[in-house]
């Protein structure tokens, strides 16, 4: 075991690598929804997360399988670095019964209990309250489970925000708090619907740790949710992390991105690609070949391949199954 | 049997499931060491600790949504919503959250969590804190919606809540919570669903819920006396509703007479009155289904208004006395 990029988590190259081979499966999986939906191809709406890949993967690979994270809508990073199953992801991207969901949740709502993916939420700040109910749960239960809920940056005006960073952190609830800051809700500009330049300046009011960290370097944000997760697990209570990142496709399949300027994206893509960058770093540390890369960039494709195979070959719901799982037994 | 409060009914099951099943706690604003707003959980604290009589902030949103979140990774929460009427601000969690879950993830994960409310008027709460809002709950696929009126209701089917895998909205009315009742000691269940026939009659089919059967059944003592006899039916569960007892019972009599609380216009009393003229009960009736339900207003704070906003006795009297007129 040898560690050439040091980081707090203590992961060495092995793990490194598969950090990076993570983060280019998610770029892809996502480029393929992206092909999908243009062509008509699969139906409804998706939110990509090219361009956050840093993010959801920093933040996923310090948690424990038995480890719980809620997800947002723009989630499919979130749950592929959590480890819920690609090929059941397309497949319910494709509304088939072998979905995660059984066809019936789609893109925004994609879950998968086993994996510690308590699911993802259509509705912004839905996830947060829900977060504090399971690091409730592990609390109560003396678990040393920790619950990583994921959200945007619009999000931290809803009251759920509020409420429930507060409601942790008088409870000392196992929960980090993890904000993908992609500088936009919607067409909102995060700069202009908060007067504060760093989201996590508002973990003060609630006497919680917060930190502002480059959410595209992934180093980074394997440190800070190290820190946050320890803390958590320690029974030390919340953490807020604020991870200033960009999405680079719209916000959602029909956007004209007319609130950004091209420049804008082209800076993020071209200086600050979490994936290239990544990439850079590994091959500076000689752990990486462009020949490995190449194998690993095959071996994704492959595995996209795959899913969508899967995806082709499962069935669509029958009527009967418009009235099933509406209650439990 | 002994008589002991609805109060008292509800704090029972709620001690009985706690003390059987350390999952079971409870959360919610100033039910600790206060007891809650109206002194249901009173004396729970010193039993069951503070971690699981969990004295919340006020914060509707998180509390119903950590509900949710428990209930999600194997707990099964309950929690108080102080007034009913609060549900504006813990709506998200239970519809769009609560609701959804289970279908929305392909049946991979329950939420068995019950919310308990207390609704209603007749406290000089004034429009804030005197709602029947229980409709707008009803009409989420995904919730069971119950209404108990009796202490012994109220016992059963809140144990039979406490049991069920899906999210229960649990309405306590203000003024039913005084109401005394024979309640067995331990633990029984009234199944989910089920109506309770809480009078026999044979001219009218009173269909009533909450508080309002107990002015149904005080209206039925006048209405004997001029020989009316109503029969009282009591839904207990609007999701699930047990249709049948209704419609049988409207057959029965060949009129109806539904008295709800809420207000009127697209409440739970139109609900009612559409089952029994779409199902079998249509063909028998010799009189228009009658609704007598809240006035389309906020609930106001001087006294007399606040009864006039809402079905009283005398009205139910009166609404028979006109059904019978009719030949």
């Amino acid at each position: 075991m040898s560690i050439s990029i040091k980081n707090k988590a203590n992961l060495d190259d092995a793990a490194l690598i598969e950090a990076y081979r993570k983060m280019c499966l998610i770029r892809l999986f996502e480029e393929k929804v992206d092909y999908f939906f243009a062509k008509g191809m699969i139906h409804g709406t998706t939110h990509l997360c090219v361009g956050e890949e840093a993010s959801a993967v920093g933040s996923g690979i310090v948690l424990r399988n038995s480890d719980w994270i809620t997800a947002t809508h723009r989630g499919h990073g979130q749950t592929i670095a959590k480890g819920t199953d690609i090929n059941k992801m397309m497949a319910e991207l494709f509304g088939k019964t072998s979905g995660t969901n059984k066809g019936k949740g789609g893109s925004m709502h994609i879950a998968e209990i086993e994996t510690g993916n308590l699911g993802a939420n259509g509705v912004v700040g839905g996830g947060y309250p829900i977060a504090c109910g399971a690091a409730l749960t592990a609390q109560m239960k003396h678990t040393d489970q920790v619950c990583l809920c994921y959200a945007g940056d619009g999000s931290t005006n809803e009251g759920s925000f509020h409420e429930s960073l507060n409601m942790a952190s008088i409870w000392k609830l196992p929960v980090v708090f993890f904000i993908e800051n992609n500088q936009y809700g919607m067409s909102g500009p995060i700069k202009d619907m908060a007067m504060v330049k760093d989201l996590s300046i508002r973990s003060v009011s609630y006497g919680m740790p917060g930190i502002t960290i480059d959410g595209n370097n992934l180093i980074e944000v394997i440190n800070a949710t190290f820190d946050a997760v320890e803390r958590a697990r320690k029974g030390e209570g919340p953490t807020l992390i604020e991870a200033k990142t960009y999405r680079w496709k719209g916000h959602s399949k029909s956007d004209a991105k007319k609130y950004r300027t091209r420049e804008e994206e082209d800076m993020w893509k071209t200086e600050r690609d979490p994936i290239a960058n990544f990439k850079a770093e590994l091959i500076k540390a000689k752990i990486l070949t462009e020949a490995q890369d190449v194998e690993i960039q095959t071996k994704a494709a492959e595995t996209i391949e795959a899913a969508v195979a899967f995806a082709e070959a499962g069935i669509k719901p029958n009527a009967d199954q418009l009235m099933t799982d509406i209650y439990a037994a | 049997m002994r008589e002991i409060t609805y109060t008292e009914a509800v704090r029972e099951a709620l001690s009985e499931a706690m003390r059987e099943d350390s999952n079971v706690f409870i959360m919610g604003e100033d039910i600790g060491v206060y007891g809650g707003a109206f002194g249901v959980t009173r004396g729970m604290i010193e039993e069951f600790g503070p971690e699981r009589i969990r004295h919340t902030p006020i914060s509707e949103s998180a509390i119903a949504g950590a509900a949710v979140g428990a209930a999600i990774t194997g707990m099964r929460p309950i929690f108080e919503l102080q007034f009913s009427d609060f549900i504006t601000i813990a709506l998200d969690q239970m519809v769009n959250q609560a609701a959804k879950i289970h279908y929305m993830y392909g049946g991979n994960v329950s939420i068995p969590l019950v919310m308990r409310t207390p609704g209603g008027s007749g406290t000089g709460a004034a429009a804030q804190h005197s709602q029947s809002l229980e409709n707008w709950t009803a009409h989420i696929p995904g919730l069971i919606v119950i209404q108990p009126s009796t202490a012994y209701d109220a016992k059963g089917l809140l144990h039979s809540a406490i049991a069920n895998n899906n999210p229960v909205m649990f309405y306590e009315h203000k003024l039913c919570y005084r109401t005394k009742g024979d309640v067995p000691e331990g633990k029984y269940f009234i199944p989910i669903g089920v109506a309770d026939i809480k009078r026999q009659g044979k001219d009218i089919s009173v269909v009533a819920t909450s508080y309002m059967v107990h002015k149904a059944l005080e209206a039925a003592e006048i209405l004997a006396k001029e020989g009316i006899d109503i029969e009282i039916v009591d839904p207990r569960t609007l999701v699930p509703l047990d249709k049948k007892t209704i419609v049988d019972s409207v057959k029965k009599t060949g009129r109806a007479l539904i008295v709800t609380e809420a207000v009127k216009r697209s409440g739970f009393s139109s609900e009612l009155a559409a089952v029994i003229s779409e199902e079998e009960s249509f063909d028998y009736l010799d009189h228009p289904v009658v609704r007598l339900a809240g006035a389309e207003t906020p609930i106001p704070y001087e006294p007399n208004l606040e009864k006039l906003a809402v079905p009283q006795v005398n009205d139910i009297v009166e609404a028979c006395r006109k059904i019978m007129a009719v030949k």
